[in-house]
């Protein structure tokens, strides 16, 4: 078939993926007057933000007045350990009040107070009770809202069709080439800008509350197109996953639960998170059960319980506890807030929780506790970007939400995403519709060599399929074999051997996913469909685990059994990964971008 | 406590398909997407399905489980005999695109023909106070997560494709329903509801609410209010006196 024969679509702005992110770009660059097409790999409305729960943090001051965007910013910064972009960290903690109060006007229903404003609960890391939710449901209010704007908006969406490959003209974008999921034909948009708005990298890993989607493939995209990658070292492991039945393991447990009241137990029945509080956070963490208790109410003379300690921590103290033998008895650790709260606050409060433990494991959380374990929950690494604008290095494309790096630096906190995909997703959706209006007339063109190419690359697991000598390689046991090593290699604390180890592993996955072979037809596929986003997936975990041995000490979501110390000359420094003319992963260390003046005093304070 | 399940998967495409047997090794604590990915995994790669939270969540999953809609990674294989076989088919209302896949753009249609969220102006500190008390009926309606489940069982359009151009269905009747109990929209659409969405031709047989996996009282809560709230506009004479001096609540008819 010739390229000439292939669907073809033209837009001023491309947003590849339909979360929080790519929703709230899409918007954004749609009233900005540019011709916007939204591409996604699901149905509308299924993307990953729809699992978020606890709520978005935004510094409206409805529950506590003292609180302020400096502290959140602070909280923020600190909760990163200090490796955040400082200017990420800053618009962020400006702009989340009024892109909440924006959904509002979209229609979103958040719980109030009783005053009647938009209610606000307590998170790790953060001094006041600061995220606006609904229940524990908030990224499905969030994704409905934007979903039911976007469509009122009349832009264009183009669901269950997958890029596989940006196009370029010369250094800048010219486009993207993907097919659709149910036919198998190829589609190429052409288009000056593209936004990155894919999500993360969870499905590389074994344990992991994220779903199918979460390939890496905006990561691999922004690679192959010549844009940098920094902090990809910085994979969040939520402290509190599913643990059983298997079948659910990982899938996630809101911070919330602790946030409204819930603490950690062990085999023992001990509170041992107070044993774990790190001397950063000892100032602002409670030190007594009792103080810890009495913070709920009373913020001002009492310091927050160390179950709300930032997510890097409390993983790695789990992960201790069971290592240590102090576990539940299918591996995890006790969450308890059945004893703490009555039922029906807790049915209020944590609705899908509740219906998720009674459904999926037989637990009724108002009445006994749940086990729980770290499971892959995010990347705080990312496409590297201009903090303002959200332009990577290569000139027309944008990146925006988690696929982003940089605003979180080491550790994100809870309620820090859906804020960042609010305030961040509409900043890239803008200046990807001024760069395309400044460009009107001299638009960059799309060449046919590369489509061409992109397409052979596509179907090329079909013709493994007839050419190999050998039965080929299946790209279930591949992404399986992938997800394991990453999961024992690659996983929360880390050595120089098994970094290595996982690097040698690397090189045979991506050998042998050369010789990938799919059966069937190219109508919906999802072996062929695997088969295209595992490269993806191999490169992620490539660049994860090549930063992570690179990075000699702990901080945040990378932690070294061999480095356990945090090195404060490694904190002025991010890794940064390219490719190079062989397609190789290549890394350089680069300063970090420094705060200015006025804001230090900030970090000067208790 | 592994067993051997054995399954019927529904496979084929627009132009039909048949029923295949399976067996598959699977684990306590499954579901039935579990069983249907172990399938994919080592016994048919194209084996086509839609999924992606995996908890209830997203509200991709949809299928029938012995005829039944269910999502199927909320559907437990400890709720089956282990000797009985589960037979897994695609949503029946609309058409197959392939396996246990099916077109589901008919509510994408219904999605773009309703009148979106139109509010009031903010108060002048930028605000829009709001009682609990009054966005909880919203809120409860807000927690539909579009599986559509209730559209494949409604009898109205199930059988009836002739039906779908003058009935949205149960999802839309509570996206009706969410609008019209919002304390800030400025938007009758109460005609619309009765006219282009069809809500009449709804029998409240409740079959939509006993299929919901988020378990909204969507026939209770939403489509008989909502009923009542046309038949208030169209045959009360003091509501059509009010609404010729002043519309309720300042809303504005579409």
């Amino acid at each position: 078939m010739s390229t000439t024969d292939f669907e073809r679509q033209t837009y001023d702005v491309v947003v590849i993926g339909a979360g929080g992110a790519g929703l709230r770009a899409a918007i954004a660059a749609h009233d900005a007057g540019a011709r916007t097409a939204i591409v996604c790999k699901s149905l509308l409305g299924k993307a990953h933000t729809v699992m978020a729960e606890g709520g978005i943090a935004a510094a409206m001051g409805n529950v506590w007045s003292d609180d302020s965007w400096r502290v959140h910013f602070r909280d923020t910064m600190r909760g990163g350990k200090m490796l955040n972009n400082w200017r990420m960290a800053e618009l962020h903690a400006q702009e989340a009040p009024e892109r909440v109060l924006e959904l509002e006007e979209w229609g979103a229903l958040f719980d109030r107070t009783p005053e009647g404003l938009i209610s606000q609960r307590d998170f790790g890391g953060h001094r006041f009770a600061r995220l606006a939710h609904v229940g524990d449901r908030t990224g499905l209010e969030m994704i409905r809202t934007l979903q039911q704007h976007a469509v009122a908006l009349g832009i264009d969406v183009f669901m269950e069709c997958t890029i596989t490959e940006l196009l370029k003209d010369g250094d800048a974008i010219a486009g993207a080439f993907g097919y659709w999921r149910e036919s198998g034909r190829f589609i190429v948009f052409e288009a000056p800008t593209v936004v990155l708005a894919t999500g993360g990298i969870g499905k590389s890993y074994q344990v992991t509350s994220n779903s199918w989607e979460y390939t890496g493939d905006g990561h691999a995209l922004a690679l192959r197109a010549g844009a940098s990658l920094i902090n990809m070292e910085f994979v969040q492991f939520h402290p509190t996953g599913m643990v059983w039945p298997p079948s659910v393991k990982g899938i996630l447990v809101t911070e919330s639960v602790r946030g409204d009241g819930g603490v950690l137990r062990n085999s023992e029945g001990n509170r041992f998170m107070f044993d774990y509080i790190p001397e950063y956070f000892k100032a602002e963490t409670a030190d007594s059960e009792a103080e810890a208790d009495r913070w709920y109410t009373d913020k001002a003379a009492n310091r927050r319980p160390p179950e709300l300690l930032p997510r890097d921590e409390v993983a790695r103290a789990i992960n201790a506890e069971i290592k240590a033998g102090r576990g539940s008895p299918h591996g995890g650790v006790f969450l308890d807030i059945a004893s703490r709260r009555d039922a029906a606050y807790i049915r209020k409060r944590l609705p899908s929780m509740y219906h998720q433990f009674k459904e999926l494991a037989d637990v009724d959380i108002t009445a006994e506790a749940m086990e729980v374990g770290p499971t892959c929950h995010y990347v705080m690494g990312g496409v590297e970007v201009d903090p303002d604008s959200g332009a990577s290095i290569v000139p027309g494309l944008y990146a925006a939400g988690e696929v982003a790096g940089g605003m979180h630096g080491s550790n994100r906190l809870g309620g820090n995403s859906l804020s960042d995909l609010l305030v961040f997703g509409r900043r890239a959706g803008l200046n990807a519709a001024y760069h395309a209006k400044r460009l009107a007339g001299r638009l960059p063109a799309v060449d046919d060599a590369a489509v061409r190419a992109a397409a052979d690359v596509a179907v090329a697991p079909f013709a493994a399929a007839v050419e190999e000598s050998g039965p080929g390689e299946n790209p279930y046991t591949l992404q399986r074999e992938l997800q394991e090593s990453m999961q024992a290699l690659v996983g929360i604390i880390r050595t120089d051997q098994e970094l290595s180890q996982a690097q040698k592993g690397l090189d045979g996955l991506e050998h042998r996913a050369q010789h990938l072979a799919v059966e069937g037809h190219r109508q919906y596929n999802p072996g062929w469909h695997l088969a295209l986003d595992l490269p993806n997936m191999l490169l992620v975990s490539r660049c994860i685990a090549v930063a992570a041995r690179e990075r000699t000490e702990s901080r945040g979501g990378h932690t070294r059994e061999d480095f356990p110390a945090t090195d404060d000359h490694w904190g002025t420094l991010n890794l940064v990964l390219t490719l190079d003319e062989q397609g190789q992963v290549s890394m350089a260390r680069q300063p970090l971008p420094q705060m200015p003046d006025e804001l230090r005093p900030l970090f000067e304070q208790g | 406590m592994a067993y051997e399940l054995m399954m019927r998967i529904w496979r084929g495409d627009r132009s039909g398909g048949e029923l295949r047997d399976f067996t598959v090794e699977v684990e306590e604590g499954e579901v039935v997407l579990d069983a249907i990915h172990r399938v994919q995994a080592t016994q048919a790669g194209d084996l086509a399905v839609r999924w992606n939270c995996k908890a209830g969540k997203c509200g991709s999953c949809s299928a029938e489980i012995n005829g039944r809609p269910r999502l199927l990674c909320m559907t437990r294989l400890a709720d089956f005999d282990p000797a009985e076989t589960i037979t897994v088919t695609p949503m029946r209302a609309f058409p197959v695109l392939r396996d246990l896949v099916t077109d589901v753009s008919y509510n994408y249609e219904k999605a773009r023909e309703l009148p979106s969220f139109a509010p009031a102006p903010r108060d002048a500190d930028g605000k829009r106070p709001m009682m609990q008390a009054d966005v909880e009926r919203g809120q409860e309606f807000r927690k539909c997560i579009e599986c559509f489940l209730c559209q494949d069982t409604c009898h109205v359009v199930r059988d009836h494709d002739e039906n779908k151009p003058a009935f949205a269905g149960p999802r839309f009747f509570l996206r009706y329903a969410e609008l019209d109990m919002h304390p800030l929209d400025t938007h009758d659409r109460r005609s619309l509801a009765q006219g282009a969405a069809g809500i009449g031709m709804c029998n409240i047989t409740k079959c939509c609410t006993e299929v919901c996996p988020e378990g909204i009282q969507i026939t209770d809560n939403a489509i008989i209010p909502m009923k009542e709230r046309v038949v208030d506009r169209k045959y009360d004479p003091l509501v059509w006196l009010g609404s010729k001096i002043r519309r309720r609540d300042d809303r504005t008819e579409l």
